[in-house]
């Protein structure tokens, strides 16, 4: 990742433009090739540093209205097996072992979106049941704040 | 919304093409044409549908550190508390949600010296105590929705 990966990432992040060739237009900003924004993002993406290039979508806006986000205290040798149980569900788009902290000792998370907040617990239910682990809760999110993409500074 | 958006919106979330003319060779697997394509996402872009059709970044990848952050605040200053939060660039999602620890936001920072910092001036700022969760393992990370 050099300067002008950099530059390049920072120019897109907020999308590409809707135009036949909207990679001309982003190089002819950056004063480079088409040819070499093509380049530069396979590569970055390649490298894995680019995660994905895609559209973001708005999930409220599609009826995806509720989001959960459930926790699990999984014990630390249970994790491996848990967390390929619940990434299985198709239901769940992030599944992640976070560390504990204070007075905080869920460590496994997963977040769920439905159509409504039943749905949601359905699907929690379903997996509390699949893992067998019973120390759980589920975290609505009642306000979105703020939601952007990660962004480069 | 139709058929024919929802296979759009269906096929574009990853493996949007890298080539110089991208809407073409949308349409060309949707059996659409060029024009209709590109008409079609700004029509789902307009509607805020789509938010953007950009590179999602890996952080840790490009050097930087993230985390989540949970906050616990009285339910009549979490908006003065939010905007705090959302002031920072860094910070990509914030949510309020019904637990002791209300406040949940996510933070993207270019290195762990700012990601620090930053949690310590929102400590600062707004006067509460939170606690940190960064990831310790990665199990499924979303990359598309069917829609």
């Amino acid at each position: 990742m050099d300067e002008a990966d950099r530059k390049l990432l920072k120019m897109m992040q907020d999308g590409i433009p809707l135009v036949k060739r909207p990679f001309a237009e982003v190089a002819s900003s950056l004063g480079i090739a088409e040819d070499e924004v093509l380049q530069r993002l396979q590569r970055l993406l390649d490298e894995g540093k680019i995660r994905r290039f895609g559209a973001s979508i708005a999930h409220r806006k599609i009826g995806v209205i509720a989001n959960a986000m459930c926790v699990w205290n999984v014990p630390d040798e249970r994790v491996d097996g848990v967390g390929d149980i619940i990434a299985g569900f198709d239901e769940v788009t992030h599944c992640y072992v976070r560390s504990r902290a204070r007075d905080w000792g869920h460590n496994m998370f997963a977040m769920v979106h439905g159509r409504t907040k039943q749905e949601c617990e359905e699907v929690a239910d379903r997996i509390t049941k699949a893992i067998g682990v019973h120390d759980r809760k589920i975290l609505f999110s009642e306000r979105e704040f703020k939601k952007t993409g990660v962004r480069i500074e | 919304m139709d058929e024919v958006d929802r296979s759009i919106l269906n096929s574009i979330q990853d493996g949007f093409p890298l080539t110089s003319r991208p809407f073409a060779e949308l349409g060309a697997r949707l059996g659409l044409s060029e024009d209709e394509v590109i008409s079609r996402i700004q029509k789902l872009k307009d509607a805020n549908i789509i938010r953007r059709i950009a590179p999602v970044i890996d952080v840790k990848k490009l050097g930087g550190a993230s985390t989540l952050v949970a906050m616990s605040v009285p339910l009549d200053r979490v908006d003065e508390v939010a905007g705090i939060i959302n002031a920072y660039s860094e910070v990509s999602h914030n949510y309020l949600r019904q637990d002791k620890y209300n406040i949940w936001f996510t933070v993207s920072a270019s290195s762990k010296s700012r990601l620090d910092q930053i949690l310590k001036e929102i400590e600062e700022k707004t006067g509460y105590p939170y606690i940190n969760l960064p990831t310790v393992r990665v199990f499924k990370l979303g990359v598309k929705f069917e829609v």
